[in-house]
């Protein structure tokens, strides 16, 4: 082993984001000083990022279990059987950190590892989806975040050559200092050519593929493990830099040459680049792994073996090989003009071994770098629930139309469309249901089958109840499948939080996933794969709580699907699900009374999904012709989003017994709203009532104006220019902060 | 109809205009590698849409040094249809097959939404299964799709016919001159457009506008 020519003195160790007694626990592990490359990779394989220790605990809680479910957590995406032979491989992964740095970067590479995340595993990419948090509209720095992360979305996206289909986005000052970039993608593999991380085999040559290393990214994951303060701009480096080219070349060369039957094992170079990629594919096959640097194809000269351990340059693999297939391997990468480097090979004594100009640089034992990673209980405190309150001290709006257009025209309801038009969500040809209904539709390649994808959570609901606002953020997305017409298969979670080590916020965690495990539980809706994104906090102020559900649901007939747009005048518009008008933690009580108090929502999961069940056996029988989920903002938002946009409008009566604004914006749960034709109404009220759904009429559909009885009416043409004023106003607005 | 679909690396909408191709001319096309030396002999060459290069340096302008570049202009010199899509187009422009450029989009914004397109010349091999100045939906989806040329090869352009699909009921989604959405060269063998007329050509879709013009290459050709 060479000797250290730099002291590891306690200031180093804390720099590298190591805590004294996890350094301490470094010398028990291996008996002596490490040296500054073991330091390196302690720290990139220690760090709250890569190993979950803070969550490890409460993740073990979730439902990842189903007849469907072919792999679940802890490979690079999870798997889900979809029929015919085929599977859906997904993930969803946050890019916070480095997206609040720098961006367009930020975002871009974030949507290049989760869709490496996805190909590494065999599958072609079909479909990306994302969930945005920016800071408060009027913050200086947010219109140059959103149009920085939304311009590298599509920029990597596009290049690449997926349909970006679908999103959330929303403000929140909490997001002011962290704004939250969660990139969710799926893709298509036979479910008997499922690519796994797993070495197998003792001396196989373990292979370097796809672009060269240099020094960018060292210490991401580090970086994504800390809070953020004033400095931050200065960490800027440590922001990678995306070549969608390359993993598009990195795709299409990895599928070429799974073809071949090469390949054993693979495992792309994302967080803590070639440290972790080496060290999961060697402890997973119980294997040693031995690395031979000076083999590294490099893109610039001199790099140390410490740089190259942490760099975490874009649009890498790792792979292990049969030997005899090597020389074929190799001609299809140089087909695709990429690097392709025998770098090392398996080993039968369990050490990690890493070489650099014939010096051994580091020797640590491979298993014990990932399962001996410090794990922690950490203590939390519950939040406490929010006083009821009093609905008669929600002050009336002067006028419901007005408040209606307000609303819909506000940052967090208005129409996305100057967000989704820059992303390309056609290409591939098989995109059913565009961006901007409730889950957006992708067909299964040559079938008529369809996968449905949506991405959700409320924030709001999460920060007042965490255990409610879990489980909200499970049932939206659930009931947005359903909404579709798809049956939800499963789904990935992106859990974003703050400073875990501080009681509150640990306990925001734990209730947020005892929420989400409680509705994955009760919908039969498992949590398959992951990403947990702690330490979201600036100068000591945490995010909201946001743990963002993303849900894939199977189409079996594309002839039968649902959309939320109006289609014909004269049908009977119902909602399906109970009217109660709460007002606790909605957007009407926030953003037209100014307040942000009450307890979130109740969720009865019981009723959700016999809602869902009996929406979707609807669709499928074809005797609705318009369905739309009722969330943020409530019925009368839900009713102007569908009236807006299928150009036809509706007559609606508010119920008997609630205040008008209570009916139109209160936020109940387990809710959507239907269109039927006046010739299936009464047969759809009975089956309602037999099935013990309850069902509301609300009104007519007809005419180009949206009429609430007893309010004067409010044309669509009003409504439209409204929903979609905001955004491209407020981004065309001449920025204070250039 | 015989086809064939060059691929370069990064191109991204080959699949797509093959399963057109093939949706309504019942065959595979041949993909071709910009690698090789030579495309089949085929009846349409299409230059799909996509990412080329990584459209680093200028969108086409790599990929039109590829080697399969000299084949391609020399078939399209004697005539077989080539018909270039986004990518392709801004390729074909980059090796002098069309006059003209195509900029970043006025905006600066990749746009991606659909458009209507207005028959402009529907007496091209490409168009002749529309009506003149038929009015039909398209989507698009560039960063740099704003056409541009001097003022005397638009006068040209216009004076000769050459302007097949314009940008109509002011969807102009790039600031194109003159609504330029697609042009054709003197001989009426290459096509060169922005829009994807092969991302519409299946109820799927949504609408069949696309069609028209694979359907009127195989009345053509057939």
């Amino acid at each position: 082993m060479i000797p250290n020519d730099v002291e590891i003195t306690p200031e180093l160790v804390a720099e590298h984001g190591l805590k004294p007694d996890e350094y301490q626990r470094i010398l028990d592990l291996i008996g002596r000083t490490p040296t500054l490359t073991e330091l390196g990779i302690f720290s990139a394989m220690w760090n709250e990022h890569c190993s979950y220790k803070s969550s490890k605990k409460w993740l073990r809680t979730l439902p990842t279990k189903g007849p469907r479910v072919i792999q679940g957590p802890g490979e690079n995406a999870g798997v889900v059987d979809i029929g015919d032979g085929e599977a859906v491989v997904f993930k969803m992964e946050s890019h916070n950190h480095p997206s609040y740095i720098e961006p367009y970067q930020g975002a871009a590479t974030g949507v290049g590892g989760i869709l490496r995340d996805v190909f590494t595993m065999g599958a072609r990419p079909i479909a990306a989806l994302n969930a945005l948090r920016f800071g408060a509209p009027t913050h200086e720095r947010t219109r140059h975040i959103v149009s920085g992360v939304v311009a590298g979305v599509g920029g990597y996206g596009n290049s690449f050559g997926v349909p970006t289909v679908g999103g959330e986005v929303n403000f929140d000052p909490s997001y002011n200092g962290n704004c939250l970039v969660n990139a969710f993608a799926a893709g298509l593999a036979d479910t008997d050519k499922i690519f796994l991380s797993e070495a197998k085999g003792i001396g196989m040559p373990i292979v370097y593929l796809g672009s060269k290393t240099g020094r960018d990214g060292i210490h991401g994951a580090t970086m994504a493990s800390a809070e953020f303060d004033d400095d931050s701009e200065e960490k800027r480096p440590t922001v990678q830099i995306g070549d969608p080219f390359g993993e598009k070349l990195l795709l299409e060369a990895c599928l070429e040459l799974m073809q071949t039957g090469a390949v054993i094992a693979i495992q792309d170079m994302g967080a803590a680049g070639l440290t972790c990629s080496a060290v999961e594919m060697g402890a997973k096959g119980n294997l040693g792994v031995e690395l031979d640097l000076d083999q590294v194809p490099c893109r610039e000269e001199g790099m140390t073996a410490y740089e190259m351990m942490l760099s975490e340059s874009q649009e890498r693999m790792l792979m292990v090989l049969h030997p005899e297939k090597q020389a074929e391997a190799e001609a299809v990468f140089r087909k695709w003009d990429l690097d392709f480097a025998v770098v090392g090979k398996t080993t039968d004594d369990l050490r990690f071994r890493i070489f650099r100009h014939g010096d051994l640089m580091g020797d640590l034992p491979i298993k014990e770098l990932g399962d001996e990673a410090p794990e922690y209980d950490r203590p939390f405190v519950e939040t406490a629930r929010p006083a009821d309150i009093d609905p008669e001290s929600v002050p009336a709006p002067n006028d419901l139309g007005g408040a209606l257009l307000q609303l819909i025209g506000s940052p967090d309801l208005c129409s996305r469309r100057w967000v989704w038009e820059q992303y390309d969500h056609l290409v591939q040809g098989n995109t059913v249901v565009r961006p901007g209904s409730d889950a957006a539709i992708v067909r299964v390649k040559e079938s008529n089958k369809g996968l449905a994808f949506s991405v959700d959570v409320t924030p709001r609901y999460c920060t007042a109840d965490p255990k409610e606002g879990g489980k909200q953020a499970v049932a939206e997305c659930w009931r947005n499948l359903s909404a579709s017409g798809a049956e939800p298969l499963a789904a990935t979670d992106n859990l974003n939080f703050g400073n875990p080590e501080k009681p509150e916020i640990m306990g925001q965690f734990v209730g947020c996933i005892k929420g989400i495990g409680e509705a994955c539980e009760a919908l039969a809706f498992p949590i398959v794969s992951g990403n947990v994104s702690l330490y979201n906090e600036t100068n000591g102020q945490a995010i909201m709580p946001t743990p963002a559900i993303g849900g894939v649901g199977l189409i079996p007939d594309l002839g039968k699907v649902a959309t939320s747009p109006f289609k014909g005048e004269g049908e009977a518009v119902y909602v399906i699900g109970e009217t109660l008008g709460h007002l606790g933690q909605s957007i009407y009580l926030r953003d037209v009374a100014g307040r942000r108090d009450g307890p979130a929502p109740h969720v009865d999961l019981g009723a959700e999904k016999r809602h869902g069940d009996f929406v979707r056996s609807l669709i499928r029988a074809a005797r609705v012709t318009a369905v739309h989920d009722v969330s943020d903002g409530g019925l009368l938002i839900a009713l102007a989003e569908m009236a807006v946009a299928g150009g036809i409008g509706a007559a609606v009566t508010p119920a008997a017994g609630l205040a008008p604004h209570a009916w139109a914006f209160g936020e109940d749960q387990g809710r959507y709203i239907v269109t039927v034709p006046e010739a299936g109404a009464a047969a759809f009220e009975k089956d309602a009532g037999k099935a013990a759904i309850p069902v509301t009429r609300l009104g007519t559909t007809g005419g180009d104006e949206l009429t609430v009885a007893g309010q004067p009416p409010i044309s669509l043409e009003k409504l439209r220019q409204a929903h979609e004023g905001w955004f491209p106003a407020y981004m065309a607005a001449p920025d204070t902060n250039a | 109809m015989k086809s064939a679909v060059i691929v370069y690396p990064g191109i991204n909408r080959e699949r797509d205009m093959a399963r057109a191709l093939e949706l309504v001319t019942g065959k595979k096309p041949h993909m071709v590698w910009h690698g090789d030396s030579e495309i089949p002999d085929v009846d349409v060459i299409a230059v799909p849409g996509g990412f080329s290069y990584g459209d680093y340096l200028r969108c086409g302008a790599i990929a039109a040094q590829s080697r399969i570049g000299a084949d391609l202009k020399k078939k399209a010199d004697k005539g077989v249809r080539v018909l270039a899509v986004c990518n392709g187009f801004q390729i074909v422009t980059e090796m002098q097959l069309l006059p003209g450029a195509l900029l970043r989009n006025a905006h600066l914004k990749f746009v991606c939404k659909e458009v209507k397109l207005e028959i402009a010349n529907n007496r091209t091999a490409f168009t002749n299964a529309y009506k003149q100045g038929q009015i039909i939906r398209c989507p698009v989806a560039h960063h740099d799709g704003n056409y541009f040329a001097d003022d005397e090869t638009v006068k040209r352009l216009e004076g000769e016919n050459h302007i097949v699909f314009r940008y109509a009921e002011g969807t102009n989604p790039n600031g194109s001159i003159n609504d330029i959405a697609g042009i054709i060269n003197e001989k009426g063998n290459v096509l060169g457009m922005m829009p994807h007329p092969e991302n519409l050509v299946e109820p799927l879709h949504g609408g069949l506008d696309g069609r028209g013009l694979f359907e009127s290459l195989l009345e053509t050709v057939a």
